[in-house]
């Protein structure tokens, strides 16, 4: 398939047999006296993960989905009916429902939609789709990282790779007469290393992506770097020590530890949570949330990021949100929906999972912008600590706004010093109150690598973060060893 | 509609493509979600869904695939996709489907389908999320707000065929009420939530109640604190037992063993817990969760004794992991639409003991006891465990106060051995669960 020539706009009415008036029935199904807006979501998905174990090629598969979503709204209240077989019939079937769902009365006038119209980024213009390059070349790159990661360390027993690739096509038509599309490339690759030292087995991840060639993989050496950070990552937990117990200082590596911003700030920002007045931060815009070295984006406008796209699911155009401004509250992240609701404008920040789902406020790229420091002055300048370089997910209570991320290559810090390693750990702490604690924040912004997944209400979405090194006076680490025994441990 | 003509013809055009072996599972779902929020109707979501996952072995190479597709073309472009898809994959060894004789020969009735849920008007699950959420609301002045009530429904059907023959087809509903109330008091929110999940309309709790308990829960936690740290004995309520059972679970997995990605591999034999635990997984319990009258790949489901007095008896198995460890399959083949096949729970439970749970708090002169626990956190290679928890502090056998913001640590290898009590309070409102339970030592990380 020649997918750059597609235009999202016709292949969905080329490849169903729809006209744009088949589209307008369809909305106006949806329509009625008491409804404010609807939509029709067209949705067409093909993905691809080929996967390695004990040296061999031993998964490969292939998904198709398609399908179509309508959403009537009324007011707070909101219909959606989908179905996977699209058609005029389902489209009108599809939008009755949503409508009689949202609300009862009333005849609508089917608006006029057009093609393209609104604003666009063309953030991942890819001349071959990685999904469409052979998968002998996507093989023989996992081959090669087996031998690599291997190849480090004999203590390497095994490595599993993956490599999973999706192209998917989504159009979104409005009753504001829209219609727009966008074409979303995506990939990843990742790799898990065990090392094995006696009974001593210890494990580690690596990987990255994003909406790319498949040259981006091979370019700068990037499968290698994964291929030996994953081994080194599994090496190093070899000799870990039992991680503190206990609140100390805590230093932040650069890059994918910046989950600590997606847990403890980013969905409690979102418009959804706001506006319901269940999140931690309800009515705090314009206070002070973190120390005044802390500026925190969301940015869905990065090319070829993970996180970014042209448009969210609802057809606005991304953007670049400011959440913390030097150490106040700025703003939410919204979808269409709750930003109506609050009296806001839409961020372009309204994502879903699939045509299966509706639309809500999540993030895309989440980070904080770097400072001053240089990352040496900042581990130089604590007495004791711990250092937190990896890490795998986190989790947050909107509400009570507690969060926690779990670290999974961790060092102590001793007079500055980095030392020991320790085994990971979960970190937890208050989301509204943890970034007042910023002291120092480092001049190495980096993004992650591109393998984070955000799920909420069972929806996941691909996203980003980055951090620069960052030093949080005070938060809790969940270890197993007194913080004083671990440092007698040390001298 | 997904049928059994659909499963033989593309088995029948997989063979024409010159498959060895192929299966595929169909699934249907008819979806149903309303959410009411502060007694206004929030969304109603309603679907049918349907999909194919299809695996094709040619000799020892393989390959799987998926569509919403079930068009006659999209068929065939799928299979011819999967056939040049197997060729480039290794030959491997242990691949292939179960042999013949292994898959289920008869399908018991396991009562898993409630036809009630056909004719359930909108205005009745409406209802029924609307009395639930005004029982939390008037349940205490301090609950002031709510993220809503869902009342979720899913009518579904599951083809499995080979190319051994088989072909099975069984139907199943599950209903389920869940209620999320805010409490606020002297500026600081909490929520908890409780909920309800049966495969039968009728074996839902009240609406009321459960309105009533996800309040009791959300207030009991307001004027939480954080402890001091501390290593003391940890008390699991049933719901976070539950979750260290979907640990052990993910443990005896056979993909995770095969992989050497488990704390439990060349254990079977031992003793791994105190002889207080029995784990028992079982998929033929009438009615149950976890239900199911074959595997994901034809296989029956049975009753396997995972632990028996702490010694490690059996492990969880699909084929393919099950000819990698040298054992005999389990009857746990999980099968996604989207994924090969991997091992899956049934009814995994511990087998409830003696002890009523206040008779377990009251044996803990000072510790935790523990009602939530968030974040990912454990290391199933190691067993090193660290969650998030919130829970209370005990005192002298009592439960005193709430408290946040700390964690729980260990790890699986001591925490399983170190299981001191077992309660009787097992209910199987979820196809994995647990009864209260008492971990001798923890540590607690907080100030």
């Amino acid at each position: 398939m020649a997918t750059q020539l597609v235009k999202p706009e016709r292949f969905f009415l080329e490849k169903f047999g729809l006209t744009e008036r088949h589209l307008e029935r369809g909305l106006g199904a949806a329509l009625g006296a008491q409804i404010d807006y609807a939509d029709l979501y067209f949705e067409y998905r093909i993905g691809e993960v080929l996967s390695l174990e004990e040296g061999m090629i031993k998964r490969a598969s292939k998904n198709i989905s398609q399908g179509a979503g309508v959403r009537a709204l009324a007011g707070e209240k909101t219909g959606y009916a989908f179905s996977d077989e699209i058609s005029v019939q389902n489209l009108e079937l599809a939008g009755s429902r949503a409508k009689a769902i949202a609300e009862r009365a009333g005849a609508g006038n089917p608006p006029p939609v057009k093609v393209g119209g609104g604003p666009r980024h063309d953030l991942y213009p890819v001349r071959i789709q990685p999904i469409e390059i052979p998968v002998e070349k996507k093989i023989d790159l996992l081959q090669r990282i087996d031998a690599i990661a291997r190849k480090e360390d004999p203590r390497i027993v095994q490595v599993m790779g993956s490599f999973a690739s999706e192209y998917k096509i989504v159009l979104v038509a409005t009753s504001a007469g829209v219609m727009i599309g966008d074409i979303q490339p995506l990939s990843r690759l990742n790799i898990t290393c065990i090392a094995q030292e006696g009974d001593n087995r210890q494990m580690g991840t690596c990987g990255g992506g994003g909406r790319a060639e498949f040259e981006f993989f091979l370019e700068d050496g990037r499968f290698e770097r994964y291929a030996k950070e994953a081994a080194r990552l599994a090496i190093v937990n070899l000799s870990a020590a039992d991680a503190p117990a206990g609140t100390t200082d805590v230093v932040l590596g650069p890059g994918w530890p910046g989950v600590l911003l997606h847990e403890a700030i980013g969905h409690g920002l979102e418009g959804d949570f706001n506006r319901k007045k269940t999140s931690a931060f309800t009515d705090r815009i314009g206070q002070r949330v973190a120390s005044e070295l802390v500026t925190v984006v969301d940015d869905g406008t990065i090319p070829s990021r993970r996180g970014s796209l042209n448009m969210d699911d609802e057809g606005t155009p991304t953007g670049r949100t400011v959440l913390i401004d030097r150490g106040i509250l700025q703003g939410y992240l919204q979808d269409r929906l709750n930003a109506r609701l609050m009296g806001m404008k839409p961020t372009g920040n309204g994502r879903r999972e699939s045509y299966a789902f509706q639309p809500m406020p999540r993030m895309t790229n989440t980070f904080m912008l770097a400072g001053d420091s240089t990352p040496e002055e900042i581990i130089a300048s604590v007495k004791r600590g711990l250092y937190a370089v990896t890490f795998g997910g986190g989790q947050v209570d909107i509400t009570s706004g507690k969060f926690v991320f779990s670290a999974s290559e961790a060092y102590l810090i001793e007079d500055g010093k980095i030392t020991r390693p320790v085994k990971g750990a979960t970190l937890i702490g208050h989301g509204p109150e943890v970034l007042t604690r910023v002291s120092m924040v480092g001049n190495d912004l980096k993004l992650d690598e591109g393998i984070g997944t955000c799920g909420k209400d069972g929806q996941l979405v691909p996203v980003g973060v980055g951090l620069p090194t960052i030093k949080i006076e005070g938060l809790t680490v969940g270890g197993t060893e007194g913080l004083n025994k671990a440092e007698s441990f040390l001298q | 509609m997904i049928s059994k003509d659909i499963a033989e013809a593309v088995l029948q055009e997989a063979k024409r493509k010159g498959a060895t072996e192929a299966d595929l599972v169909l699934v249907e779902n008819e979806l149903v979600t309303v959410q009411v929020r502060l007694g206004e109707v929030e969304t109603i979501r309603s679907a049918r869904e349907v999909g194919l996952g299809l695996r094709l072995f040619f000799g020892k190479r393989s390959a799987t695939s998926s569509t919403s597709d079930l068009s006659k073309g999209s068929l065939a472009r799928l299979v011819e996709d999967t056939s040049v898809l197997a060729k480039v994959t290794a030959h491997d060894e242990f691949s292939g489907l179960p042999s013949a004789e292994e898959c289920a020969r008869s399908f018991p009735e396991l009562h898993l389908y409630d036809p009630d849920g056909e004719a359930l008007p909108v205005k009745d699950r409406i209802a029924r999320a609307k009395e639930a959420e005004a029982a939390a609301l008037a349940y205490d002045p301090r609950i002031t707000n709510s993220e809503g009530a869902d009342f979720s429904s899913n009518l579904y059907r599951i083809i499995y065929g080979s190319s051994h023959g088989f072909l099975g087809e069984y139907r199943g509903s599950t209903f389920s009420l869940a209620v999320t109330p805010i409490a606020l008091f002297n500026g600081a929110m909490q929520r908890d939530y409780w909920y309800s999940y049966a495969r039968y309309l009728s074996k839902l709790e009240p609406p009321e109640a459960i309105g009533r308990r996800a309040a009791e829960r959300t207030i009991r936690r307001l004027g939480a604190r954080k402890i001091k740290t501390q290593e003391v004995p940890v008390v699991f309520d049933p719901e976070t037992a539950a979750s260290l059972m979907r640990t052990l679970c993910s443990a005896v997995s056979g993909s995770s063993l095969y992989r050497g990605a488990s704390f439990l591999i060349d254990r079977l034999g031992d003793r791994i817990a105190s002889e207080i635990v029995s784990v028992y997984d079982d998929g033929t319990i009438q009615g149950y969760l976890g239900s199911k009258p074959f595997d994901g790949e034809g296989l029956p489901t049975r009753r396997n004794a995972v632990l028996e007095n702490g010694i490690l008896r059996s492990y969880l198995l699909d084929t393919y992991s099950a000819r990698k460890l040298k054992l005999a399959p389990t009857g746990n083949a999980a099968r996604g639409v989207g994924d090969v096949p991997t091992v899956g729970p049934t009814n995994f439970f511990l087998q409830p003991g003696p002890h009523d749970p206040a008779e377990i708090i009251r044996s803990v002169e000072s510790g935790l006891y523990v009602t939530e626990l968030i974040g990912p956190g454990v290391n199933l290679v190691t067993g090193d465990y660290s969650r998030g928890a919130v829970g209370f502090w005990i005192e002298k056998g009592e439960l005193t106060y709430p408290v946040e913001e700390i964690t729980v640590a260990g790890n699986l290898k001591e925490m399983l051995l170190g299981i001191e009590m077992v309660g009787n309070d097992l209910t199987f409102r979820n196809s994995v669960v647990a009864p209260t339970l008492k971990i001798r030592r923890m540590t607690i990380a907080g100030h």
